[in-house]
């Protein structure tokens, strides 16, 4: 069977505008909350969100180019350039259609959406800019990708909310191991912060208040948590089977070795502790990995007073005794939600931490939640050579994404 | 400025190409002007002349002149029906 390992990797966040700094600051639990810029959030209850500071879309595109990107596709290409940068790979004309792309997001144009409908609502426009739909389509960031980069092998979107990019990665991955393709760039990209997005998201009441601390607004497992925090960016990894990248002599960031995928089929937006258990367990299986293996879990913690149980009762379902041993940090609590790109922000987040040896903690918690008792590694990044870790991502409408990092020494 | 001019400055403007390139005698293909930018162009000058440009009239703009010639007359609230009727048949304005 062809086994796939990661070769590259990009980020783009509130939280650094490249892998290392977006790293360095997750360690040393710096938040990139704070009050919104991209617009005056007044009006709002809510006025945080992950914003990535100083974003100046001309000093990454020239200008003929950008007028047909909206936010989301700009972070999706950011990263993915610094994803091919880090690989290292030069693609020849014959390996072209076997070099994929596969992206994800949630919410896809929301800003060309909002500045248009205030166009013609508000303003009463009469027409919409004829570049609205290409800007919009879930399929933007791909298929930018693939124009940019040259790929012309298998190639698709995905879109399960919160579980996009873990659904996008999981796909690349079996592409590759299916033999479909050798070379994938894979993950997601997010860009909700505009007036309408923010307003959808307070009144289903699950974000975090805060507009004082922004910085300490987000706090996984917490028991004095109040929710989410929205997050923009991306993330994107160079996916690549293992004996091309051995033969080219890559640098091997880890192994992808499982994949689980499941749907709760219950409730739009309560999670069950059911269906994520499924799919980590079949993430465990294809990586023929013993839940003891597992030392890291890059936690979906979203901060929410749902999720944060039942994410706890699905790990002790499936770890059993090991689940208070093994570490579980939400890294949502510095870089926010980011929705469609959090899938692929946090993979990224855990595969540095098999390839650096050090865990990032939960930032901003306060106090212990007797129904959240895991080592959510509070406040404190930890030092350990693991070997093995996971990433969950849940999703409203139940769909949960599952992926399983491995060391290869 | 005279309408030939303001066309020219738009599509200048919306290409982003060199003021001295585009001339009456352009063609769209000379220009590479492709289907995409050509709506684009369109949407400029139904802004700034307040107009609507049926897709048939649209569909036959090849050259900057044919543009120039079919805003003028929009423009004076000349007939344009024997415009429509030559483009019919003609191309759709993008893929969809």
């Amino acid at each position: 069977m062809r086994r796939v390992v990661i070769t590259g990797v990009g980020v783009f966040a509130s939280t650094g505008k490249d892998v290392n700094s977006f790293f360095e600051n997750l360690l040393e639990a710096r938040s990139g909350v704070c009050r919104i810029t991209r617009f005056d959030p007044s009006a709002l209850s809510v006025q945080i969100a992950a914003e990535i500071p100083d974003y100046c879309p001309q000093d990454y595109f020239p200008p003929k180019r950008l007028e047909l990107l909206d936010y989301f596709t700009q972070y999706s290409l950011i990263a993915a350039r610094e994803a091919m940068e880090s690989s290292g790979l030069e693609v020849s004309d014959e390996e072209r259609p076997r070099f994929g792309v596969v992206m994800g997001t949630g919410m896809a144009g929301a800003n060309t959406f909002d500045s248009g409908y205030f166009n013609l609502y508000a303003k009463q426009a009469t027409r919409l800019h004829p570049f609205t739909i290409p800007k919009i389509m879930h399929n933007a960031p791909t298929s930018q990708i693939c124009m940019e980069f040259g790929a012309q092998g298998p190639s698709l979107a995905t879109s399960t909310a919160c579980s996009s990019s873990g659904h996008a990665i999981g796909a690349a991955f079996h592409l590759l191991k299916y033999d479909m393709a050798d070379l994938m760039l894979a993950g997601g990209s997010e860009a909700p912060i505009t007036y309408g997005t923010i307003r959808s998201w307070e009144s289903v009441r699950v974000l975090a208040g805060g507009n004082g601390d922004p910085a300490r607004a987000c706090r996984p497992f917490s028991a004095d948590r109040e929710g989410l925090v929205l997050g923009e960016g991306a993330g994107v990894l160079v996916l690549e089977e293992f004996e091309h990248a051995r033969k080219r002599g890559a640098k091997i960031y880890a192994e992808i070795a499982g994949y689980g995928l499941s749907s709760d089929a219950s409730h739009i937006t309560q999670p069950t502790v059911d269906g994520p258990a499924r799919a980590i367990r079949m993430a465990l299986r294809e990586a023929g990995a013993n839940p003891e293996e597992v030392e890291y879990i890059n936690a979906h913690g979203t901060g929410t007073r749902l999720n944060d149980p039942t994410e706890t009762a699905v790990i002790k379902e499936v770890f059993r005794d090991h689940a208070r041993r093994v570490w579980t940090s939400s890294t949502k609590s510095m870089h926010g939600h980011t929705l469609g790109a959090a899938g692929a922000i946090e993979l990224v987040a855990a595969v540095m931490a098999l390839e650096r040896g050090i865990v990032p903690p939960t930032a901003n918690f306060t106090q212990p939640d007797p129904e959240c008792d895991l080592d959510c590694v509070p406040n404190q990044a930890r030092e350990k050579k693991i070997r093995t870790a996971i990433s969950n991502s849940f999703a409203f409408g139940g769909l949960n994404a599952v992926l399983l990092v491995r060391r290869l020494d | 400025m005279n309408v030939a001019e303001k066309i020219i400055e738009i599509i200048v403007r919306e290409q982003h190409i060199e003021p001295g390139k585009v001339t009456l005698d352009s063609t769209f293909a000379e220009l590479g002007i492709d289907s995409l930018d050509g709506v684009n162009i369109l949407f400029a000058l139904e802004e700034e002349f307040k107009i609507d440009i049926p897709d048939s009239v649209a569909q036959n703009m090849k050259t900057i002149r044919q543009v120039v010639d079919s805003l003028t007359r929009v423009l004076e609230g000349k007939d344009i029906s024997d415009l429509v009727e030559l483009a019919k048949g003609g191309a759709p304005a993008a893929n969809t």
